[in-house]
């Protein structure tokens, strides 16, 4: 088994295939056509970006440049929760609470992975630490944002649900619980779901990647199932970390419902 | 997951079932002066006024249900001193429209077992405790709210509107029972649009004019 290298003429002949989609976009007067080609101009860039960027990185062998892209994928994984919001807290806060329980969790889990289980030599080795962390940032991202949604629109909708348990008295976590409860259960179902269907229904894109690069399918697997556990570790405590947050920042010291700190248009 | 504490000052006059007074003073309530008022023990006050000029926020800052300025205290110790469940445990808000969390009677209740037996006292029978959520009338939840609302023996009871949805009968039932209550040494604070029930029921009253709480004459 070996590695095949593609050329730039592989690419081109493989770009025609998106030209399908175009077609189909004109004979049935969908109007996307134009998307489809911007959004594979923008693939191309962005892909081609980013590999000059690791390769650079690469080279560098530095811990400081490997936590300083790091932390860059993490802001712009905070604006992506952002994007997946239909109502925000006011002022940082969805921002600030969607950035901490991502930073939180997946650094937890990546530092066990590079300094327990995976162990590269240098332990900061870009090659292993940014592949791993962008696995688990898209994950986590997913169940956090999810989360989020679910609890920020059940307080909005059980609003004078929630106002009836605190008036008896109830604590803050004791009248958001059914909240908070359907939020966690939502931001962990998609990591449940791609365990249950992986390997019959999908074959994961990094084990592919592994296989297509010659690496043994046994040896992928065994890659692609620590990932996975990597991934439902790190989606489970960001989901908690993100959820029970922001049921801090929707009630107050006094345990009063605050839906006056979220932003309402 | 959080546990609250115990205040005991408040826990065990409550129990006693001795003296109950709720003041408020300088409380900030948008769109009105700032409010101040007494209700003691086994009275009961009426509070009155147009649709719309503060009533129900007045009794759900009296509740701490909002973040309002001003002194609350009850029996002298003020609100600060006790946490926020702990002060909804003793100065009680029932609101006009009732929340429901759960999908049957029984579920809303502390304890869970006795809830039956109970319910004859507002006019429904036993097997009420079963009765689904989404199938209960404006009237029977506005009942049960009460019930649910009563059973820790809350020690001031802010009602907005308590009999708003119900018929004759019933609603001299919940007058009972709200009477019984003030007999125990419960104060009470009633909004009410009904002229009626406020001589029926109340000691004294409060009205709000031209955004002041004032003294009924």
């Amino acid at each position: 088994m070996s590695y095949v290298v593609l050329s730039y003429a592989d690419l081109a002949l493989a770009a025609t295939l998106i030209l399908i989609s175009g077609a189909l976009s004109l004979a049935f007067r969908l109007g996307v056509g134009q998307q489809m080609l911007i959004a594979a101009a923008r693939m191309c860039v962005q892909l081609g970006a980013i590999g000059f960027v690791l390769k650079f990185i690469f080279a560098q062998s530095s811990p400081l440049w490997t936590i300083g892209l790091a932390a860059m994928m993490l802001l712009i994984a905070g604006r992506e929760v952002l994007g997946r919001q239909t109502t925000l807290f006011r002022g940082l806060w969805t921002y600030g609470i969607g950035t901490a329980a991502m930073t939180f969790a997946t650094t937890l889990v990546l530092t066990f992975a590079l300094l327990v289980l995976v162990r590269p030599e240098p332990w900061y080795a870009a090659r292993f630490a940014l592949p791993l962390l962008g696995m688990l940032l898209g994950n986590t991202l997913s169940g956090v944002s999810l989360g989020l949604e679910t609890l920020i629109a059940t307080a909005r909708r059980e609003r004078s649900a929630i106002e009836a348990r605190i008036a008896l008295g109830h604590t803050r976590f004791e009248a958001l619980g059914d909240a908070y409860r359907s939020s966690l259960r939502t931001g962990l179902m998609p990591i449940i779901n791609a365990m249950s269907a992986t390997g019959i229904v999908t074959l994961p894109g990094m084990m592919t990647g592994q296989v297509l690069a010659g690496v043994d399918p046994v040896e992928a697997v065994k890659y692609q199932i620590l990932v996975m556990f990597l991934i439902g570790g790190a989606t489970a405590l960001g989901v908690v970390g993100a959820v029970l947050a922001s049921v801090m920042r929707l009630t107050d010291e006094r345990h009063r419902l605050r839906l006056d700190r979220l932003r309402v248009e | 997951m959080v546990g609250s504490l115990e205040e005991p000052a408040v826990r065990e006059r409550s129990e006693r079932g001795a003296v109950a007074r709720l003041t408020a003073a300088g409380l900030q309530v948008p769109g009105l002066e700032p409010v101040s008022l007494t209700v003691s023990s086994g009275e009961c006050v009426s509070l009155s006024g147009p649709s719309g000029s503060g009533k129900s926020l007045i009794l759900r800052a009296l509740a701490d249900l909002d973040p309002r300025a001003g002194e609350l205290a009850l029996d002298g110790t003020p609100r600060t001193e006790v946490s926020g469940p702990n002060w909804r445990r003793a100065v009680r808000y029932f609101a006009a429209e009732s929340g429901w969390w759960g999908g049957r009677v029984r579920d809303h209740f502390r304890d869970q077992g006795s809830v039956g037996s109970s319910l004859d006292i507002v006019g429904l029978p036993a097997d009420a405790a079963d009765w689904q959520i989404d199938r209960l009338s404006s009237g029977e939840r506005q009942r049960l709210a009460l019930l649910r609302g009563l059973e820790d023996g809350p020690r001031v009871l802010l009602l907005d509107e308590p009999t708003g949805a119900l018929d004759e009968d019933t609603r001299d039932l919940v007058e009972t029972l709200i009477m019984a209550k003030r007999a125990g040494g419960t104060a009470v604070l009633l909004v009410s649009h009904d002229r009626g029930q406020i001589a029926r029921l109340a000691d004294r009253g409060l009205e709000i004019r031209g955004g002041c709480v004032e003294t009924t004459p």
